[in-house]
């Protein structure tokens, strides 16, 4: 049970304490409620650039790192299509420094042209590094553009391509600041060795002041249902074929989510589920199999992906993963494979909360989601899945309509 | 008015007094030492094996590293599948890990199931089989991932620079190809296996939400078996490639190069090696380091530049490591070279150094946080043949150090001359 207080500033500012007297650290997270599906088509990977420059320079501060090294601390953050997320530990007795720096940057940045043009060029480096100087990298790009044809997770967070970064100019980062970064589209949490009292005096006096901005009514739109099986084929300079399917699956609030995260254990979480032992170990016509899912707060994608054991046929290796999924859908799964992917998922859930940074995190992204006490809920209501249920969804998931296929073929 | 000028109050980390909490250790029957701690609020273990029986002991490539990854695929009672199901049913990992000295076996698990699943790995550790169908699909789908790995400038550039630094015949430089995968049998597996697990030298760290009966349940366990205490080691000549700069094409389509420049450096039992944290931290060692502020943060020429020394327990090298856009690579070499000349050169200010010592010290405070850090502090001490004097030590060095005793080391070994370099497009 994971303990926490919630209170809102007057500018709409939702903040949330998690005191943990065990650790001398204190962890301060904040996350923004906007993301990569937020952005104009033309313009994608903006947000994530957007948090590159969170780090060059506030109004009244000119960098952000290094009074927040100087006092102990380490930061980082991350940008997914739904969120961003900023988060820094420090030790607990420095963590106004903390305040102080992250209230500066919800105030204003510095909006310095020079931290723009550096932040470009390091962002282009990073979509090589991970997109297009990897074998397989650019498989998700293709595969999202495949199996979304209207909703913004077409893009992936980097963006559709290096143009629209390098394009981005001091206008769109002024825009997408007073639009997205205000107090009322922010959630603050405040974990660690802090009480909740000292928290609120500390956020009063650092974010109270920050006018609440307007918050940003999201109006995207929406998938429609997919009614055709679709296909795409690749050839690329790789050394061995490989097959990505996708289906969409429901969104993160839905209580078909939690049904839908043990298929995907049951299908490859680990040495003993069903892919890998039939495919990989008995019929050794991949190398790896994996299946997951998005997690994605709107509408996300269970995806299955898979390199070919050389010399086998893609329509194969396509039949014999087909049937596993068939027969999935047929004979279900037994009381007891139940009770693994729930004994895995508490297990998992534990060791997760054993880092205060990780608890911090979690409440913010569940406040988002709507509602922080999911942070003690979920684990029951993957609890309460039964086999039946898991049966009616792998039959409503895996339906050929449903899906969209990438072929990967290697050039050699 | 809120001054948001003036930086709040801080409490210089240096100031901090870090303790680092004290292991339990028992002797199981065989000899074999057992390290533990006990903290934490969850309800987790996590229990490490570690045998000296890493790829120093092998007699052909790929041995270590196979016998490793096969004490999951089949004991005498059970198959890979039933051994996976048992961990798994408990949502219990069993992790396999092969490095240069040690391969370890680490079990993560609910501490209210540790007695369901630690019997398997005794079967594990006593009792694996290594049936021929396993290593077949071993051998195949190893030798896929290798030749999706060779495709990647990092991966190329991480196996040349270590052999180019110690030689493609010592342990830490050797590199493995797809024709010792076609090479490796079970024979060899087995012969490895007798003589580095069940006959081997073992030492166990455990942490976490431990039980009252945690001495009687591993001794039951693994206090039986023919494992001896104490370390092993085997020292290997190390012989360094004769030319230094190195230029390789592995992908004619490639985008990024990646580069490596490294040099030998003393194990942690060399008074330098201290020394090298601070100095190294300074140089490539966290976000504010000279390299990244200038290569990345000014130039925009990489997503990420770091230098670190290497983690082993003989000799050790000092590597700086980033992939940079092809057309920047061979000014990012240039840029490395000029950081050291300024570190060879001027003293690091006091402001710069405060911050780094301030750094360091807050996330050693950061990573004491927790049963599984502290293990992993203790584990390293235990490993290096040290104690816990080199850790308030290094604390002490941390806080103290002189920017002209940084200087004197820079001029030791931040010595263009001295470093291999290499780009792999």
């Amino acid at each position: 049970m994971i303990q926490y207080e919630k209170f809102t500033l007057d500018n709409g500012l939702r903040v949330l304490v998690h005191t943990d007297t065990s650790t001398p650290m204190a962890v301060v997270n904040v996350i923004y409620d906007v993301g990569a599906k937020d952005e104009n088509p033309e313009k994608t990977g903006f947000a994530h650039l957007f948090e590159h420059l969170m780090f060059g320079g506030s109004i009244n501060i000119p960098t952000y790192d290094e009074p927040l090294q100087v006092a102990g601390g380490e930061n980082n953050a991350f940008t997914t299509n739904d969120l961003t997320n900023y988060y820094c530990q420090l030790p607990a007795e420095n963590i106004e420094t903390a305040f102080w720096l992250e209230s500066d940057r919800m105030l204003s940045l510095a909006f310095d042209a020079k931290s723009l043009d550096v932040q470009r060029k390091v962002v282009c480096e990073e979509f090589k590094e991970h997109y297009i100087n990897k074998p397989y990298g650019d498989v998700w790009h293709k595969m999202r553009e495949l199996a979304y044809s209207k909703h913004p997770y077409r893009w992936m967070t980097i963006g559709k391509e290096l143009k629209h970064v390098e394009d981005a100019t001091l206008q769109d980062v002024k825009d997408f600041f007073y639009k997205h970064y205000t107090p009322v589209n922010a959630i603050l949490v405040v974990a660690g060795n802090i009480t909740a009292e000292a928290v609120k005096a500390l956020a009063e006096k650092w974010f109270g002041p920050i006018p609440s901005g307007t918050k940003y009514i999201r109006n995207l739109p929406v998938e429609p249902p997919q009614t055709a099986p679709r296909t795409a084929e690749v050839k690329a300079n790789v050394p061995i074929d490989a097959l990505y399917k996708c289906w969409h699956i429901c969104s993160r609030l839905d209580d078909r989510y939690y049904v839908t995260d043990l298929i995907t254990e049951i299908l490859s979480g680990g040495g003993s589920s069903r892919l890998f032992q039939a495919l990989v170990k008995e019929k050794q016509l991949f190398s790896n199999i994996e299946c997951s899912h998005s997690g994605s707060t709107d509408a996300g994608l269970l995806s299955i992906e898979g390199k070919l054991v050389k010399g086998v046929q893609m329509k194969d290796a396509e039949a014999a993963l087909m049937e596993e999924i068939y027969t999935l859908q047929q004979k279900g799964i037994t009381e007891k494979e139940l009770q693994k992917v729930k004994n895995k998922t508490e297990s998992s859930l534990a060791f997760e909360d054993m880092s205060v940074m990780s608890r911090a995190t979690n409440l913010a992204m569940y406040e988002l989601l709507g509602d922080a006490e999911l942070i003690n809920t979920e684990l029951n209501k993957y609890q309460a899945v039964t086999t039946e249920e898991l049966l009616n969804e792998s039959k409503a998931i895996f339906n050929e309509n449903n899906c969209s296929t990438l072929y990967y073929y290697s050039n050699n | 008015m809120l001054n948001r000028t003036t930086p709040p109050y801080i409490k210089d980390a240096i100031e901090f007094d870090l303790q680092l909490k004290p292991y339990e250790k028992m002797v199981l029957d065989n000899g074999v030492e057992v390290y533990a701690i006990d903290a934490g609020a969850q309800d987790v273990l996590q229990m490490e094996m570690i045998f000296y029986a890493g790829n120093s002991f092998e007699r052909s490539n790929a041995v270590a590293a196979a016998t490793s990854y096969m004490l999951k695929n089949g004991t005498s009672t059970k198959t890979a599948f039933e051994l996976n199901e048992h961990f798994e049913y408990y949502g219990a990992y069993c992790n396999r890990t092969c490095k240069h000295e040690t391969a370890s076996l680490t079990l993560h698990t609910l501490t209210k199931h540790l007695s369901a699943v630690l019997p398997v790995v005794t079967e594990m550790v006593a009792d694996s089989i290594f049936p021929e169908q396993e290593l077949a699909i071993y051998k195949q789908n190893s030798k896929q991932k290798l030749s999706v790995n060779l495709q990647k400038c990092d991966f190329v550039a991480n196996r040349l620079i270590d052999a180019y630094v110690f030689g493609e015949d010592h342990p830490y430089g050797k590199y493995i190809v797809a024709a010792d995968y076609d090479a490796l049998t079970t024979a060899q597996l087995k012969e490895h296996f007798n003589q580095y697990y069940l006959n081997g030298h073992c030492v166990i760290f455990v942490a976490g939400k431990l039980p009252g009966n945690l001495f009687d349940l591993l001794n039951t366990q693994f206090g039986k078996l023919s494992l001896k205490p104490g370390a092993l080691l085997v020292t290997k000549t190390i012989v360094p490639a004769a030319t230094k700069k190195y230029r390789v094409v592995n992908d004619s389509e490639g985008v990024q190069g990646a580069i490596r420049i490294a040099r030998d450096f003393p194990n942690r039992h060399h008074p330098d090696f201290m020394k090298m944290m601070v100095l190294n931290t300074v140089f490539g060692g966290f976000f504010g380091s000279r390299l990244m502020s200038n290569i990345r943060e000014d130039k925009g020429y990489t997503y990420g530049i770091h230098s670190y020394v290497q983690n082993h327990l003989q000799d050790s090298a000092l590597l700086i490591s980033t992939e940079a856009g092809k057309d920047v690579a061979e000014a990012t070499v240039e840029e490395v070279y000029k950081e050291m000349k300024i570190l060879r050169e001027e003293l690091i200010d006091e402001e710069e150094l405060l911050l780094v010592r301030n750094y360091l010290i807050g996330s050693i405070l950061g990573d004491l946080d927790g049963p599984f850090h502290i293990i992993g502090r203790w584990k390293n001490i235990v490993l290096n043949n040290l104690d816990e004097q080199y850790f308030y030590d290094s604390v002490k060095m941390i806080k103290t150090i002189p920017a002209e005793a940084l200087r004197e080391l820079a001029n030791k070994y931040l010595q263009p001359e001295a470093f291999y370099e290499l780009v792999v497009i």
